[in-house]
């Protein structure tokens, strides 16, 4: 027993831990082939992690133990936020009642850390991109609250496991779809707003006064850095794979067809990221709360359909 | 037949949402467009292909979905006016307003003593939902060009109710109301051009203060 339940919690992080870096190969090659250009290869993001990773620490005096924390676990989460939802055709490996709101939290855990350790370096740039991120995110938090209690309601269970599971193929063809539909749409901003993405936040951007994430990895380098990017990466497989078995619930039967299409699924929305990356321009700071807000109450009012 | 309606009145509270949180009133009058022309598609998914139901969407579609917003794109570039500057509720507040209001109509609606056919459906919601997103819209911008739309927006909402109806409503009634708004949007065009030229601005809340 305890030998499966190892086994099946190490295949889990080793896949997440595998295909995590090439999604951002494939979002940056999309952009790079809207603007015309030939792009970076798409394995660059496993070489710059190996890059990181070969470099030394380097710490300003100034900063406490708080300052390596949260890379280490801004890097521990999502692997540890894996374990409980289903991924590749393979069913979560930790499963209790009520853990969609442990899994929320653990986000939100990660991000106290950031934000903990982007304050800890005594740079006010710091501190604003903190502030910011902080505001954002408590705003994306309902709508993924109540996208799950959508689920819940649909699913009659609080587990991931259920949440998610062979229900959702019938669920599309019923009345239910119209609220599966917003709760897709929601979700998929919350990915966005997570990763700060495009649309929210520019991943790229050099200027401290724009920068809402990356403003708060900045005094971090070598390894440190390269577990926030790889921390980074994997949220966005975590948070991608809720997305995907949502939109593809269907099982085959085979397990080798089942994570060939999850990997199909990440493999698309990556794409779709980078489509919007290229389509889209950032919103102005002030909208971007009223955009949550609208979020929110599309996940609302999908609550609102399937309770009545 | 609700596998067509459905979508159909779900796009339309979508639309009010989004009328509530834009300020570009050019949009706005294009979504309510769009919604006007959805609503033409509703006679014919709740009652199917008959000659009644044709010419109601044919009507609907030819007023809500092309001359009205048509005349009203018209009036905003005349007196060139792109956004509502400053609501007296704001965006966000408007909004939640609205969420409040559709959760409120789906509640209330199933305690209205329905035929049977009418009560499982989206129809009586969604219908009271539009009909207070448009109250809302009225009672909180302050351009007459948005309350014009709210008006549109309540008028909507009647005609989802009156779709349901449409079996036992006479067409001339149908066709009364479709021309009472018609003659309501020309007058409120010919008072937007007046508070404009007066005042300059198509601000109503000038008209409330007095004159020395």
């Amino acid at each position: 027993m305890t030998g499966t339940l190892a086994l099946s919690i190490i295949l889990h992080l080793s896949i997440l831990l595998l295909i995590a870096p090439l999604l951002q190969g494939i979002i940056t090659k999309t952009k790079a082939l809207f603007a015309g250009r030939r792009g970076a290869p798409l394995l660059q993001t496993y070489f710059d992690l190996a890059r990181l990773f070969r470099k030394g620490f380097v710490f300003s005096r100034t900063t406490t133990w708080v300052f390596l924390a949260g890379p280490v676990i801004g890097l521990a989460i999502p692997l540890l936020a894996s374990l409980f939802i289903p991924f590749c055709g393979l069913a979560a490996p930790l499963s209790f009642e009520g853990d969609m709101i442990l899994f929320v939290y653990l986000f939100a855990l990660s991000r106290f850390f950031t934000a903990v350790a982007a304050l800890d370096t005594g740079s006010s740039f710091e501190g604003m991109g903190a502030v910011r991120e902080v505001t954002f995110s408590c705003l994306a938090e309902p709508t993924m609250l109540f996208s799950l209690l959508v689920l819940a309601r649909l699913s009659d269970g609080m587990a991931l496991n259920t949440l998610l599971g062979s229900y959702l193929a019938t669920a599309w063809h019923s009345d239910a779809s119209a609220a599966l539909c917003l709760v897709v749409i929601s979700l998929f901003v919350v990915l966005l707003v997570e990763n700060s993405r495009i649309p929210f936040d520019d991943p790229n951007t050099h200027l401290e006064l724009t920068m809402i994430h990356e403003v708060m990895v900045l005094d971090h380098s070598g390894p440190a850095l390269g577990m926030i990017l790889y921390g980074a990466a994997m949220k966005l497989v975590v948070l991608g794979a809720l997305v995907v078995s949502l939109v593809l619930p269907w099982q085959t039967g085979w397990w080798l067809t089942d994570a060939l299409l999850f990997i199909a699924g990440l493999a698309g929305i990556s794409v779709i990221i980078g489509i919007i990356e290229s389509t889209m321009a950032r919103l102005r700071l002030p909208r971007i709360p009223q955009v949550l807000i609208g979020t929110s109450i599309l996940s609302i009012f999908a609550l609102v359909l399937v309770l009545r | 037949m609700t596998e067509l309606t459905n979508p159909i009145l779900l796009m339309v509270i979508l639309i009010n949402y989004f009328t509530l949180g834009s300020a570009r009133l050019g949009a706005c009058i294009r979504v309510v467009a769009l919604q006007g022309a959805l609503l033409a598609l509703l006679p014919l998914a709740t009652h199917g292909l008959t000659g009644h139901s044709l010419m109601l969407a044919g009507g609907t579609l030819a007023l809500k979905g092309i001359l009205i917003p048509w005349l009203l794109l018209r009036a905003i570039r005349e007196v060139r006016i792109r956004r509502e500057i400053e609501p007296l509720v704001g965006y966000v507040p408007t909004l939640i307003l609205g969420a409040l209001t559709t959760a409120g109509s789906f509640i209330f609606a199933d305690f209205l003593p329905l035929f049977g056919h009418h009560s499982g459906g989206l129809h009586v919601p969604t219908a009271l939902a539009t009909m207070l997103a448009g109250f809302l819209l009225l009672i909180t911008r302050r351009k007459a060009i948005t309350q014009v739309l709210g008006y549109l927006m309540l008028e909507n909402g009647i005609f989802i109710f009156g779709v349901l109806l449409s079996e036992a409503m006479p067409l001339m009634v149908e066709a009364g109301v479709l021309l009472d708004l018609l003659v309501a949007i020309f007058v409120m065009g010919i008072v937007l051009n007046r508070i404009n030229r007066e005042f300059s601005t198509i601000n109503t809340e000038r008209l409330s203060a007095l004159k020395e």
